[in-house]
């Protein structure tokens, strides 16, 4: 028997659909800006999604498996399968050129190089990463928090404009 | 693989996730109760990374076992004597002080013990090894820069870190000390020299504990036990609290 003609959509098409599945917690960028999704496939005619988890206990993943597979099936998809990677683990160097200004205009320092623990770079003799105001632009910033809203991003504040802002750890 | 040597890597990859569960739940308690916001939010942070592993290693081995299991009722249906983590995880909180100095010596281990089990020549241990590290790096940095900070800040602050550096230090013997199920995984380049992951941890520490003008403690009676499953009396109240919900309510979901 000849398998009956299916038309499937292009891996190009997929793409661009995934493109517009906002991250839960950071809604300006996108789940393939962040570099989440690490490939599309298919087996047969289910389309197989491969997403990496940022940080391992990172409440959004399920949340950003589940915005996936509900916006394929909206496009008409039938079965959708989305498989959790853990390597490589996800790095945020493959947050997108695009990615990077989206998060800088919606006031979060994207990753940048070095380090930014005081103790640490005293300790190990690090380079201290340079991070400016996204209000401002000024140097003149301090670290409140290694930690903040989401596992991903670190509290600082600005002593030029007093204004507190996140700073997106590079991990 | 043989059988005997399935069931010796599964008690050997549940004993990497159960340190993070143990001392997972232990920081999460934290979460509405650190002595200041950052805090409070740094520690739940620390907490989800240390469950999120914990659940890497336990769905490992739930794969792992003969039975049919999951890695959820591997946390929350085994009682006290099925749990391998080391004693130092389970101290119990007390105060600020000692969650942190407990954090800090624990990071101080679990850094290079991750970094050894990133080339484990078992494929999805270094997998997740390689994932965890990366979090884990952040929680070494906060955890040393708030003890330098505590250690060398107020005469009262210096005092509990020190006290409590007193208490905890005989809890750090068992971290290196290796076991015959340490010993044959290492033979089999599954797990990590431990004298090697001794010395980058007392390394750490040497350098950190000056800046923090805290010295250790002149004698120290190393306990041990928690790998084998004999825990000390703070192991009963903390699974009846973590695993009650499940207990009362069995193969209850969301």
């Amino acid at each position: 028997m000849i398998a009956p003609c299916k038309n499937l959509p292009s891996n190009e098409l997929i793409w661009d659909w995934l493109s517009a599945v906002p991250d839960p917690e950071i809604p300006v960028i996108s789940v393939v800006d962040l570099g989440i999704v690490r490939g599309v496939s298919w087996e047969e005619d289910v389309l197989c999604v491969d997403i990496t988890p940022t940080y391992s206990g990172c409440p959004a993943t399920g949340v950003i498996a589940l915005d996936i597979e509900m916006a394929l099936l909206k496009k008409g998809l039938e079965t959708v399968k989305i498989r959790s990677v853990l390597s490589p683990a996800w790095t945020t160097a493959w947050i997108s050129e695009q990615g990077r200004r989206k998060l800088q205009d919606y006031g979060i320092v994207p990753p940048a190089e070095g380090d930014t623990c005081a103790g640490m770079i005293s300790l190990t003799g690090a380079k201290a990463a340079k991070i400016n105001c996204p209000r401002c632009d000024s140097s003149d910033i301090e670290r409140i928090s290694q930690f903040g809203s989401t596992p991903c991003k670190a509290s600082y504040r600005c002593k030029n404009c007093r204004e507190p802002f996140d700073y997106f750890k590079a991990l | 693989m043989k059988h005997t040597d399935q069931s010796r890597l599964q008690k050997y990859v549940l004993r990497l996730g159960d340190n993070g569960l143990i001392l997972g739940q232990q920081v999460s308690a934290w979460c509405g109760h650190a002595p200041a916001l950052e805090e409070d939010i740094a520690f739940a942070n620390v907490a989800l990374d240390l469950i999120g592993q914990a659940t890497n290693w336990l769905n490992y081995a739930a794969q792992l076992s003969t039975e049919k299991t999951t890695a959820d009722k591997l946390a929350f249906l085994r009682d006290e004597r099925e749990f391998s983590n080391v004693l130092l995880v389970e101290y119990p909180n007390t105060d600020f002080a000692h969650s942190l100095m407990r954090q800090f010596l624990f990071d101080c281990w679990h850094y290079p013990m991750l970094q050894a089990l990133s080339v484990s020549q078992d494929k999805t241990i270094a997998d997740i090894a390689q994932k965890s590290i990366k979090e884990v790096a952040y929680h070494l940095e906060r955890s040393t820069d708030l003890v330098i900070r505590l250690g060398g800040g107020t005469e009262e602050s210096h005092k509990r870190m020190q006290d409590t550096l007193n208490v905890l230090w005989r809890f750090t013997g068992e971290l290196c000390t290796a076991d015959e199920l340490d010993t044959h995984m290492m033979e089999g380049g599954i797990g990590p020299d431990l004298t090697a992951v001794d010395e980058v941890f007392q390394n750490h520490i040497q350098k950190v504990l000056p800046l923090a003008m805290l010295v250790l403690p002149e004698t120290a009676l190393m306990r041990s036990g928690g790998k084998a499953g004999i825990h000390s009396e703070a192991m009963g109240p903390l699974l009846a609290e973590m695993q009650y919900l499940q207990r009362a309510h069995p193969e209850a979901s969301w």
